[in-house]
């Protein structure tokens, strides 16, 4: 049996599964929990749980202030949540670790940095702004706001009708004018895992900036933002076991030095007066105000849980669950994928649709059967509007998730067709 | 099965064969839209002086939100709007009442078929699903009467 699972690349979830309080709940009375949502939110181990309790019965106190044992020891744990997430993804220095306090706020502050920023970086209204039709709304929104305040033009990549990127075009969508080109590296709607390489050798060549939003990665795969060779790279702590209200943003140390900050407060400066203010160095320049310091420790305890198992592991679980998903998914009637229907260059988010019955109703029978999952258009509307689609319903994996939890999705959405057939 | 409080047999007979569907001339047009999930509906609705002729709608969505579409075209064309306007509160009363209130006769009388929506006020998520084309009556009866501004969304 062990060998079986290690041969498909399966981890120990037996095992993981006890260090997640959550995953024993029953749910409506007697039903067993089955999580599907982890491209939403992933589940908090107990070491995490414990970390963040321990922080705050022992060591509470604002960082990089007061001289009092509380203070430096709540200062060393945050500064030490900051080393072990630049080791997670391999950044070559600390101080290129932003905590923000989400994926958003990271892809906002980049924005924000831009449309402040002197040259060569300005976006205003002779340069252009490249995203993709397949962002999530956080790296959309963001680009539009500077679009519309700079008056620079926001340009994207379409979809083949596979999901994935439509590069063909590329040398038009991005050009000299180019100041930044920002794409998701795993969609959370389609699962899709984009190629790097050639979007960032394409952005170089014209000396565009290259942001990735790594949100629905950086939980799931080993992230190098070395490998990467992006400037910038966003992600967040709750999908990753860390707790809510943490996010990071991690960008190239000489730009980091040359942007400007946007928020202003304490912790961001190094002298003000009444006429002005200069900075301190980056982070702290783009940490205005007290940060999340029991979520830094969170995420800290968050990347250790998950280095102990090794990301390079966690990967090779969520692919062998995925592929038995996809298998599994298309055997159902009238089932369609939304998104590459293979295993292949994809993440463990799979959204499909089920002939016509509203994503809203699949996800109420499920949930009535205890299993979790979103339904909705996974703010990503523009990917629903480009499949012809109102909403799909989701499942995403995870490492504790199992072939067991596929095959009950599997029951479950049967249950769906006789309910509505 | 508590599902069967939500999925009552009448909401589903509305969903899979409504009444009333489809775009006519209409003295207003509004399109909401529920953007946590996507649902949408377009709908006109036509005037005779304080009585309501038509209310005409396409949309897509979920079975309630679909269904509740149904029922209230089955509930409010031929009706004065005073009327209408009680119609309305009353099912808005039930769809907030978090599944607390259980329909007495009165309401029956009231609601008729939108009575077995009772228990979807219990599913928080799915509230708005049963009150969009409510809503979007509301607002579009108010642009019809010159009661207020366009409006697109709500």
């Amino acid at each position: 049996m062990t060998q079986t699972r290690e041969a498909h690349g399966l981890l120990d979830t037996e095992a993981i599964r006890k260090d997640f309080p959550v995953l024993d709940r029953l749910v409506h009375d007697d039903r067993k929990l089955v999580y599907l949502d982890n491209a939403a939110t992933s589940q908090t181990p107990r070491q995490v749980l414990d970390a963040i309790t321990e922080y705050y019965e022992r060591h509470n106190a604002n960082v990089h202030r007061g001289v009092h044992v509380l203070a430096e020891e709540a200062t060393a744990l945050y500064e030490g949540a900051r080393d072990k997430i630049a080791s997670f993804i391999n950044a070559p220095s600390r101080d290129e670790v932003i905590f923000t306090k989400n994926a958003s706020e990271s892809l906002n502050l980049v924005a924000n940095m831009l449309g402040w920023a002197d040259e060569p970086y300005r976006v205003d209204s002779d340069t252009e702004i490249v995203i993709t039709e397949m962002e999530h709304h956080s790296n959309i929104v963001p680009w539009q706001l500077l679009a519309q305040r700079t008056g620079a033009k926001l340009k994207w990549f379409g979809l083949t009708d596979e999901g994935r990127l439509d590069l063909s075009n590329i040398d038009e969508v991005i050009t000299e004018k180019t100041k930044i080109v920002s794409f998701v590296l795993i969609s959370n709607i389609l699962g899709t895992h984009n190629p790097v390489e050639e979007i960032v050798r394409r952005a170089q060549e014209v000396g565009a900036l290259v942001m990735i939003d790594a949100s629905q990665a950086a939980p799931h795969m080993p992230l190098d933002v070395q490998a990467l060779q992006a400037d910038f790279v966003a992600f967040t702590g709750h999908k990753m076991l860390g707790p809510t209200g943490i996010g990071v943003l991690w960008g190239r140390q000489e730009l980091l030095e040359d942007l400007p900050p946007f928020l202003g407060g304490g912790e961001m400066i190094e002298t003000v007066s009444m006429n002005s203010s200069t900075y301190a160095p980056a982070p702290h320049k783009f940490e205005a105000g007290t940060p999340p310091i029991s979520e830094a420790v969170g995420l800290g305890a968050a990347v250790d849980y998950l280095s102990a198992i090794g990301m390079d592991k966690v990967l090779a679980h969520e692919k062998a669950i995925t592929s038995y998903a996809v298998e599994r998914l298309l055997q159902v009637p009238d089932l369609r994928i939304i998104g590459p229907a293979t295993a292949e260059e994809r993440g463990a988010a799979i959204s499909f649709t089920l002939g016509d019955i509203h994503p809203h109703d699949v996800g109420q029978v499920l949930d009535e059967q205890g299993i979790a999952v979103r339904v909705g258009h996974h703010c990503a509307r523009p990917v629903c509007l480009r499949y012809g689609i109102p909403a799909t319903t989701r499942a995403s994996f995870y490492l504790y998730s199992t072939p067991a939890e596929v095959d009950a999705l599997v029951d479950g959405l049967e249950h769906v067709r006789d309910f509505f057939g | 099965m508590k599902l069967d409080s939500m999925y009552q047999d009448v909401i589903l007979d509305h969903y899979k064969h409504p009444h009333g569907r489809g775009l006519r001339d209409g003295d207003a047009e509004v399109h909401h839209v529920n953007p946590t999930c996507g649902d949408e509906i377009t709908l006109r609705v036509r005037y005779d002086g304080s009585r309501i002729a038509d209310v005409s709608y396409e949309g897509q969505g979920c079975s309630i939100s679909q269904a509740s579409a149904s029922v209230l075209n089955d509930l409010l064309v031929g009706k004065d709007l005073a009327e209408a306007q009680k119609i309305q509160g009353t099912f808005l009363e039930l769809m907030q009442s978090k599944g607390q209130v259980e329909p007495d006769d009165a309401m029956e009388e009231v609601l008729e078929d939108a009575v077995a929506f009772a228990g979807v006020s219990k599913y928080p998520a799915r509230v708005k699903c049963a009150l969009l084309s409510w809503m979007a009556w509301k607002d579009a009866t108010a642009q019809a009467l010159g009661e207020s501004p366009r409006k697109e969304t709500a």
